[in-house]
């Protein structure tokens, strides 16, 4: 069968690949991994019609196919635009993709609340390492950030809006997975909300996988939330005999206690397939209820393949570091480390915040700042 | 006095009903059209250069050739009616006061394209008209030119209207389509474009009112006498909305040829500026187009006279020029502040936003709320270039064309006006109580000599 497919070449970043017709762009970047394949929050590649909308994936097609040379008058969107014989695509070779990526990454940043720290999602969240990859390290907004209510929808999930990106997944995964239409988005444009009208609950045994798919914290388990940091959590692959759903998942343990239940996710984020190559989607039941280690069947340790925190607090060896904390504070002893009294400038008697104009910078207390 | 092909019979008593309107002459082209064969149909508008008149000004006849044409599956032609642009207003008077015309256009369309089921989008405001246009679809099907078997021809064909919710993103093609399909109106992403997979994935084919109403001067006359009026690629005519500060406000249907400066001074069109007053500014073309000041709006940046057509209108690129557009032609006097009319554009983006892409979604109201505090005299002089990279991020990066309406007039206003802006800055209490005026906007422009 493979043989019958047409593969197209296609060039990104100069790194060419061969793809089968019918990919997308990102897709086609995805298979080369690594730098060049573009951001993607919006795009799941296991629901249908998604994507399109963040525009963080946006790339430069310089030559169309080898038929029709010619490049393409916009950037446009690697996760909805398919591959073509002969394209070559530009990510980041291109200053223009670059810098319409910081772009979007600002529009996504200006009206979320960036409460990080108290956020479940931090440490798996899409946003923060896109955040980190491609934003800029400070803010221009200077307005008043659009916050919503805290709406439980139903008895597991809860959906605090102030957070959310608009992706769509969880759309998407309610239309697809799910029976009938569960929710949708009410409203337009920066006041668009994703809603269950008049509070309707999210009832379904398919409904959960809406927090797995939320590239951040705007949709949270609450069985899970304010329990633990995710990055203290061990992930354990584990699998159970489920009537409704594959039973593969992933427990995350700390000490014996199984914190919470999720899917098997890959490196892009997006839940992996079943053996028999279906979405590995779970049910309900084994997510939520499904919390002692008695109900399931250990595999062992799940690798976890991405660059994020969770990884490089588990896997990697942790190596000590050769200074003293007396060598890096400049010879001064703190009593805690997060002691900011005693480690920072900010208390010395010649700098008044006072007469700092505009809102503190850690440049002002830079004793080695050449005057 | 110019030529008028739609507004011509606009006056005649009762054309709104068809008696009047068949004794006119009207329906001759649905007699004509039926005996000729689609395809020469479709080639007679590409011969005869119509150009979109809804604002992008695609050529018509190139849009109907790219309709795919699968064995089995309907084909539809939408009517764009929903006209939501601030500015503009030629539609509403157009389906007004004539919709026979639109319905004749919509036959003779619908018969060269294969629709047997056509629809007209109509904004949902326009509650009246649709009543007005129901009552001419029951005429025409009573007089035998709808339904079943139309004169004979084996071709079937029905019109039905169908009201929108009060959307401005609806207007956009797909949006459309989708709102069409019981949807939310969020544009679909292209490709594929509605030409291939549209209305209920069939292909679909979506037109403004003015250039459905065309085809029936076109069908009339032949494309080459049709080709005649106007100059260039800019053929026929077309109708003009005029607002703002102007003596005679209203819809003109001008040839395409005359002068800007005679469609605003002279008697036959807006009649001059009130109280005396000069012209400061001008946006030739609906809210989304670029602003331009008097001296770029009566001559080019080369030194011709600038004229009211498609091309004339956008000689010089966005750096000087501006476009055509849907024909909202709005008129700002030397008493009118840039900043505010800016803020007022961008506080109806904001809006309109569907909010289905983030650079749209989250640009149009972080433009909106800094324009405000500058037109409030809050603004830093940081804002200005702060606002002007935001629109440059929004602009091309979007899904649909609105991230792109919403940033030109932002993009234009700074361009032209700067120093309006700057004197927001730097004057916040004087700029509450007066406006900037006149400043140099109306001087004639310097031209490098090279």
């Amino acid at each position: 069968m493979s043989e019958a497919q047409t593969l197209f070449k296609v060039t990104i970043d100069n790194i060419t690949v061969e793809v089968p017709a019918g990919t997308s762009i990102l897709n086609a970047a995805r298979k080369i991994g690594g730098e060049v394949t573009p951001p993607a929050m919006c795009y799941y590649s296991k629901l249908q019609g998604s994507g399109g909308k963040c525009r963080t994936c946006l790339v430069e097609v310089a030559a169309g196919s080898t038929a029709d040379p010619r490049p393409m008058p916009k950037l446009v969107a690697s996760c909805r635009t398919n591959v073509m014989d002969g394209m070559i695509v530009k990510s980041i070779t291109s200053e223009k993709v670059l810098d319409a990526r910081k772009g979007v990454v600002e529009f996504l940043l200006i009206n979320h609340p960036l409460d990080c720290p108290i956020c479940d999602q931090a440490g798996e969240c899409h946003l923060q390492d896109l955040s980190y990859e491609h934003g800029a390290e400070s803010t221009r907004y200077e307005f008043q950030r659009r916050t919503f209510p805290k709406h439980d929808i139903g008895p597991y999930i809860q959906l605090h809006m102030t957070r959310c990106i608009l992706c769509y997944r969880c759309v998407y995964v309610a239309d697809q997975l799910t029976n009938k239409r569960e929710h949708g988005i009410l409203d337009r444009g920066d006041h668009s909300e994703i809603a269950t009208y008049i509070h309707k609950a999210l009832d379904n045994d398919f409904i959960g996988n809406v927090i797995d798919v939320c590239p951040v914290g705007a949709l949270t388990d609450r069985t899970f939330r304010f329990k633990n940091r995710v990055w203290f959590l061990k992930p354990v692959e584990a699998h159970r005999d489920c009537g409704k759903c594959c039973g593969r998942v992933t427990l995350w343990y700390r000490g014996d206690e199984v914190f919470r239940v999720t899917a098997r996710k890959d490196e892009w984020g997006e839940v992996e397939d079943t053996p028999d190559g279906k979405p590995g989607w779970i049910c309900n039941v084994c997510r939520f209820e499904k919390k002692e280690t008695k109900d399931w069947v250990i595999e062992g340790v799940r690798h976890v393949n991405r660059h994020s925190v969770i990884s490089a607090g588990h896997y990697n060896t942790l190596e000590v570091p050769k200074e003293t904390i007396q060598d890096v504070m400049h010879g001064r002893n703190p009593k805690l480390l997060m002691d900011i009294h005693e480690v920072s400038d900010v208390n010395k008697p010649e700098i008044h915040l006072s007469e700092i104009p505009g809102p503190a910078h850690s440049d002002n207390f830079d004793n080695n700042k050449p005057a | 006095m110019g030529i008028k092909l739609l507004l011509d019979k606009a006056h005649v008593e009762g054309i709104r009903f068809y008696d009047a309107y068949r004794r006119e002459g009207g329906y001759r082209s649905v007699e004509k059209a039926l005996k000729m064969s689609p395809n020469d149909i479709v080639e007679e508008v590409k011969k005869s250069g119509l150009r979109g008149r809804g604002g992008a000004g695609f050529p018509t006849g190139m849009k109907w050739s790219f309709l795919a044409k699968p064995e089995g599956v309907p084909r539809y032609l939408v009517c764009n009616a929903d006209e939501s642009e601030p500015g503009t207003f030629k539609d509403r008077y157009l389906m007004e006061f004539l919709p026979h015309l639109l319905i004749e256009g919509l036959i003779v369309s619908s018969f060269a394209l294969g629709s047997n089921r056509t629809y007209i989008y109509i904004r949902g405001e326009y509650a009246w008209i649709v009543d007005i246009l129901e009552h001419a679809i029951a005429e025409a099907k009573a007089n035998g030119f709808l339904g079943t078997n139309i004169l004979g021809s084996g071709f079937d064909c029905e019109i039905y209207v169908h009201r929108g919710a009060g959307a401005y993103i609806c207007g956009e093609e797909t949006a459309l389509l989708e709102s069409l399909e019981g949807k939310r109106g969020n544009p679909r992403i292209k490709p594929p474009f509605p030409a291939i997979k549209g209305l209920w994935d069939s292909p679909t084919v979506v037109n403004n009112v003015e250039t459905l109403m065309a085809i029936v001067p076109i069908m009339n006359m032949g494309a080459e006498e049709y080709a005649k009026i106007g100059v260039g690629k800019s053929t026929g005519t077309k109708l003009i909305s005029a607002c703002g500060n102007i003596n005679k406000a209203g819809v003109y249907e001008i040839d395409m040829t005359i002068s800007v400066e005679e469609f605003i001074y002279s008697d036959e069109y807006c009649g001059g500026i009130p109280n005396g007053k000069k012209l400061k500014a001008c946006i030739p073309g609906g809210s989304s187009v670029p602003i331009l000041p008097a001296n770029l709006l009566l001559k080019t940046a080369k030194g011709e006279t600038r004229y009211m057509n498609y091309e004339s209108l956008a000689d010089g690129g966005f750096a000087t020029g501006s476009m055509m557009g849907s024909g909202g032609f709005i008129v700002l006097d030397e008493d009118q502040c840039v900043v505010r009319h800016t803020y007022t554009l961008a506080r109806f983006y904001r809006h309109e936003s569907c909010g289905q892409c983030s650079p749209c979604r989250e640009g149009t109201g972080w433009m909106e709320k800094i324009l405000l505090s500058l037109e409030k005299g809050k603004g830093k002089m940081s804002d200005i270039d702060l606002l002007w990279d935001i629109q440059r991020k929004i602009e091309g990066n979007t899904i649909c064309p609105l991230g792109d309406a919403a940033a030109w007039p932002v993009a234009a206003a700074i361009r032209h006006f700067r120093d309006e802006f700057e004197w927001h800055v730097l004057n916040p209490e004087e700029s509450q109580t007066r406006n900037f005026g006149l400043a140099h906007y109306a001087d004639p422009i310097h031209v490098p000599t090279v």
